[in-house]
């Protein structure tokens, strides 16, 4: 479904972000990618749908190497790659509906989107995204007037919208609390297995990981340093991934 | 790292720079300097005031007999403040966009930049001379003036609106599969909707200000008339003139709150009759 080969990423040339990095996504299900600050987590999960773009190698996605995908082709292989964010980056002056709409921009016209003119399916859609997010009678709030959670579970819906092939979620529960990180991570997780979604997720939180992934990737000094299911993963794991010792205990 | 290090502690804990005190002494020397090249004295001060005060005497009464003239020179200073916002904010807006650095590539953004900065280059004044040279004399003169500085305003900060828009909203719009089209109904516009109503109203404001100046220069409007009133020492009229225009100013007031309270929603009609409401709409101009 997803394939990386020798995915590389230097903002500045020769000190590398990325270096390497060989992946393979087909199960269904949570893959967590954990690892330090600073690691390329953000940008790894940036380059598969190019909002950053690759140095070098290749992103295999449904057939075809987004690496080499400009343009149209790359806007038409968006669509099906759901995005959720750590700040949820909704449009803040626009509606909760407008926001959701927002995840259709892909394959509706530009004319009908100045409009506001979305075809009736997508409404209705929207609206029942909108039950399974928890946040009926909400659709006309605007999304500045919403908490933080509120805010993901718009993100959430905004990226479902799309119907997606794949999710991803660059730390989608870095800026909220824990009881609402557990509940963002339950709708994720919900949401991509009652669709089977792959769902690929940017984690700072090791034990949120090993509560929700089922695979879990590390990362240290851009490269991918672990690689296997979330029962795997011990202390020498996450040494190796974090280094030192002192703050495990 | 106790008490030895404590004596090296520098006495003074900020940087202090000579240069702003320098800066100071230097602007009071050039002061007193040109006030002595242009010859302004306590003197010439005294002569003006005296002078002021026969001029203000004869302003009143304000003489409102030739009230035709008036209206009608009001009418067409308010046609063409209408009109040159309205064709200065459609131009203003796509030129305003390209020239936004963080949307456009820079073989859009320069040209659209020069547009806006020789818009901006002259007061409409000087623009007016030159158009009613170009195009003769009357209220095309005006409008095409007006539009032109509506073009530099609204072009300016617009493109300012736009390049401090939020990054992450437009790159989540983007990450959906949108057309550039598309990003910018749904990630850039929702950024700077509001406070480009309030550049356009207040740009409204500005021409309808600017709209009974044109006129002395003879590119239309009551300016024309209040300039002819000023050579024929008929000071009273100009009294009545003036006293229109600003009835004409805080007309337009009233109606530009109105669009901002309809469109922006922070506003109300009631805010201009309430004290603090010019500041307000100052910040509104600042902040939406």
């Amino acid at each position: 479904m997803l394939t990386l080969k020798h995915l590389s990423k230097s903002y500045v040339a020769g000190t590398p972000v990325l270096t390497d990095v060989n992946l393979d996504i087909d199960a269904r299900g949570i893959t967590a990618i954990i690892g330090a600050s600073g690691t390329g987590k953000s940008t790894l999960i940036r380059c598969i749908n190019l909002l950053v773009e690759p140095t070098a190698g290749e992103i295999l996605f449904e057939g075809a190497d987004l690496a080499r995908l400009s343009g149209k082709a790359l806007r038409r292989a968006r669509r099906h790659i759901g995005m959720v964010f750590q700040e949820y980056n909704l449009v803040e002056r626009l509606s909760v509906m407008e926001n959701l709409l927002s995840g259709r921009l892909g394959y509706v016209s530009a004319w009908r989107a100045w409009r506001r003119k979305f075809p009736p399916d997508d409404i209705r859609r929207a609206y029942e995204l909108l039950d399974v997010v928890g946040l009926t009678g909400f659709a006309n709030q605007r999304a500045d007037a919403l908490s933080g959670g509120q805010r993901q579970r718009v993100g959430i819906a905004r990226a479902v919208m799309q119907e997606p092939t794949l999710l991803l979620a660059d730390e989608p529960t870095s800026s909220l609390d824990p009881k609402t990180s557990v509940e963002i991570m339950e709708l994720l997780t919900e949401v991509g297995r009652s669709r089977g979604i792959p769902v690929l997720v940017n984690m700072h939180d090791v034990e949120l990981a090993r509560r929700f992934a089922d695979r879990i990737i590390g990362m240290g000094d851009g490269r991918i340093v672990f690689d296997g299911p979330a029962a795997a993963l011990d202390d020498a794991t996450l040494t190796t991934i974090y280094g030192g010792k002192g703050w495990l205990h | 790292m106790s008490s030895p290090a404590v004596a090296a502690l520098p006495a003074d804990p900020f940087r202090r720079s000579p240069w702003p005190r320098v800066a100071m002494v230097a602007l009071v020397i050039y002061v007193i300097y040109a006030c002595a090249q242009l010859e302004v004295s306590w003197a010439r001060v005294e002569i003006g005031l005296e002078n002021a005060g026969r001029f203000f005497a004869r302003l009143f009464p304000p003489n409102f007999s030739r009230w035709e003239l008036l209206v009608k020179g009001l009418q067409e200073s308010l046609q063409i403040a209408v009109l040159a916002s309205t064709l200065g904010i459609v131009l203003a807006l796509p030129i305003g966009l390209c020239a936004a650095r963080n949307l456009m590539p820079s073989w859009a953004t320069w040209p659209a930049r020069f547009i806006i900065v020789s818009a901006r280059s002259f007061h409409p004044v000087i623009v007016a001379i030159l158009f009613v040279k170009a195009v003769g004399f009357g209220a095309l003169a005006g409008i095409l003036a007006l539009t032109l500085a509506s073009i530099g305003f609204i072009g300016k900060l617009f493109t300012e609106a736009i390049e401090e828009i939020s990054d992450k909203e437009v790159e989540a719009i983007r990450a959906t599969g949108a057309s550039f089209a598309s990003v910018l109904a749904f990630g850039v516009l929702p950024q700077v909707f509001s406070r480009f109503i309030g550049f356009a109203t207040y740009q409204l404001d500005s021409n309808l200000r600017n709209s009974t100046m044109v006129g002395i220069v003879g590119a239309g409007g009551v300016g024309g008339t209040l300039f002819a009133a000023f050579q024929r020492f008929d000071y009273d009229y100009v009294c009545a003139i003036l006293i229109s225009i600003i009835t004409l100013i805080m007309i337009g007031e009233v109606l530009a709150t109105g669009v901002r309270a309809i469109f922006i929603g922070n506003a109300t009609l009631s805010d201009v009759f309430r004290r603090g409401g010019a500041h307000r709409r100052e910040m509104h101009l600042e902040d939406d």
